[in-house]
């Protein structure tokens, strides 16, 4: 199963589009960039909103447009969650969730959660009655959500759905989002240009940049690769598993690859998925073989250098580094200065030691990742 | 003392059942070229938009005159409608509220576009995405969110059906019972020596209910929104 996205457009002002986005479903696929990237014109393309000159769009094998095809909106079942909601204001809440439902009865419902299902999902029971208007921002997103899942659609495309809420509202939200990952099997189309969102959903990253797509992949891969070095938040992402809770010293266990982590203690159990985010800008590097002096940093971890990226004209550089004694797996990334890796001596295949502080370690539902 | 004679309000339940009729069959109309106005990419809107409100800056008689060399006997329409269903418009009541109608039209679509156009674009998008065809989303979508507006323009177009006089006049003729409405009768009155009091109570009503229709309007219009 794939999602393919393919456009080429040239708008009268002159600025061109030329994007190219291919991802395995399911799981979340980011579209990040900043605005004006042309994340949104991909979107629109999708969902039928907006015709470029040629597009070739497929989910899932089924052609949405190409040669001689052009689905219009209604017969795509693409799931469209706006930035600003768009909820009908002439009906309530509940005739909001059902209006969707009402004209995809004939679609299976393809393990896709029906009305009180979703009503529980994303806690909308105490709005049913409610006119739209009363409704805050982060409520009006949850039902947008819960209108568009109610379509029995075969993808979710979501642009900016969180870029219209203060930091307590996006907090808000961004578990139900998880939620809805974790618990249907149903593609989503994220569109951000917040990095923290797109770490703590998604599973594919496209770069989308100045109407090109730049890079396209796993997440891990795309945000230790060089696309995404030369950003002051750059950092690795780790996919790991928690494997042991330490009450007493207030500290959690989690392994990813060759790498073991002690973060913040946590309240997920023992044995379920973690994903972490390792600042680059926050590693330390040690040089040499031995062992480090008394250090607050919970995480001392031996690594080996596996490639060097100077980062242009800054005097930094982005040293990308993989446990000591695997291959290739997952790595994490340290800023430093270009004058520290001469210090060090630092060149690929070096061992080094990393230092990570619990504390700077991005966990979800803590310091926003 | 009585407000008005007999033959008076005659002249008020025909004013009353003109301007239903003329507004009930300009509705619709109307909704039809506001919708279509309201499309930005329409080919040869300025021309529709101008032929539409023509009536409100062409002199009445105007109007009057081109409707009669339309649906006149003689006229291409007029001949068409007798031939076919053996009807005729020229000094009826239909007439009236057709004269009365065309008047009344640039008003009603005015008031039906703003509203339309008034609708965020993105609700119909969102619609579209959740399955809602074309048909779908105006009877859905549109329709709701433009009725108050709807509501407001009919509202509006019969208070100001009520004093048509000069399209009638030329159109539908001063036909006792037929088409003379109450600015007719007015007219009337005043053409008779000793006349004024009689037009004045006529006009004491006109002002009433063309009161009415204006209040009534703005309470739709007001109570109504979204």
């Amino acid at each position: 199963m794939t999602l393919d996205l393919a456009l080429r457009h040239r708008f009268p002002t002159g600025r061109t589009l030329d994007l190219a986005v291919s991802a395995p479903l399911p799981g979340i696929v980011g579209l990040f960039g900043p605005s004006g990237a042309g994340k949104s014109t991909l979107v629109a393309a999708l969902c039928g909103l907006f015709r470029p000159d040629w597009s070739e769009i497929r989910v899932d094998g089924r052609v949405l447009s190409g040669p001689g095809i052009w689905l219009p909106p209604e017969r795509r079942r693409i799931g469209m969650v706006f930035q600003d909601s768009r909820l009908f204001p002439h009906l309530s809440v509940a005739a909001n969730l059902r209006y969707g439902a009402r004209r995809a009865r004939g679609v299976p419902a393809g393990g896709l959660p029906g009305f009180d299902e979703v009503v529980a999902l994303l806690g909308l029971q105490a709005l049913l009655t409610r006119r739209t208007r009363a409704l805050s921002g982060g409520e009006r997103q949850r039902v947008a959500i819960g209108r568009a899942l109610l379509s029995r659609p075969l993808l979710l495309a979501m642009d900016e759905p969180l870029s219209g809420l203060d930091a307590a509202r996006r907090a808000e939200i961004l578990p139900y989002l998880a939620r809805l990952r974790d618990r249907l099997r149903l593609p989503i189309l994220y569109v951000t240009h917040a990095l923290d969102e797109a770490m703590r959903l998604c599973d594919t990253l496209a770069l989308i940049e100045d109407g090109r797509c730049t890079g396209c992949g796993p997440i891990a891969a795309i945000l230790a690769g060089a696309g995404m070095a030369g950003r002051a938040d750059a950092q690795a992402l780790l996919d790991g598993r928690v494997t042991a809770h330490d009450p007493q010293r207030g500290l959690s266990r989690v392994e990813a690859g060759g790498f073991a982590l002690l973060v913040p203690l946590c309240a997920q159990a023992v044995g379920s998925a973690m994903r972490l985010g390792v600042p680059a800008r926050e590693v330390i590097l040690l040089a040499g073989e031995s062992p480090p002096p008394v250090t607050s940093a919970q995480n001392v971890l031996p690594a080996r250098v596996r490639e060097i990226r100077p980062l242009d004209g800054a005097g930094l550089a982005s040293v990308v580094l993989e446990p000591d004694g695997e291959g290739a797996g997952p790595v994490i990334l340290a800023r430093i200065t270009a004058d520290s890796v001469q210090r060090l001596g630092l060149r690929p295949g070096v061992g080094v030691l990393a230092l990570v502080k619990s504390v700077s370690i991005m966990v979800p539902g803590r310091g926003g990742a | 003392m009585k407000l008005l004679e007999p033959d008076q309000w005659v002249a008020v339940w025909l004013t009353l059942r003109v301007g239903a009729i003329a507004v009930c069959g300009a509705l619709p109309v109307a909704l039809l070229l506001a919708w279509l106005l309201a499309r930005p990419r329409l080919p040869g809107r300025p021309l529709l938009d101008a032929a539409v409100h023509l009536p409100m800056v062409l002199p009445p008689v105007v109007t009057g005159w081109l409707l009669l060399l339309l649906f006149g006997v003689q006229g291409p329409l007029g001949a068409l409608l007798w031939r076919l269903f053996h009807a005729r418009l020229v000094f009826t009541t239909a007439g009236a509220a057709l004269a009365t109608a065309v008047m009344t039209l640039p008003l009603m679509v005015r008031t039906i576009r703003l509203s339309l156009e008034a609708i965020d674009p993105g609700l119909l998008q969102a619609a579209a995405g959740l399955g809602a065809g074309g048909l779908d989303r105006f009877v859905t979508v549109t329709l709701p969110l433009a009725a108050p507006g709807v509501l407001a323009a009919a509202a509006i177009g019969y208070a100001a059906s009520l004093g048509e006089f000069g399209a009638v006049i030329t159109f539908a003729a001063n036909i006792p019972g037929r088409t003379q409405t109450l600015p007719l009768a007015i007219y009337s009155a005043l053409q008779e020596p000793g006349g004024e009091a009689v037009a004045a109570r006529l006009a004491g009503v006109s002002l009433l209910l063309a009161l009415g229709g204006l209040m009534v309007s703005e309470l739709l219009l007001r109570r109504l929104r979204w």
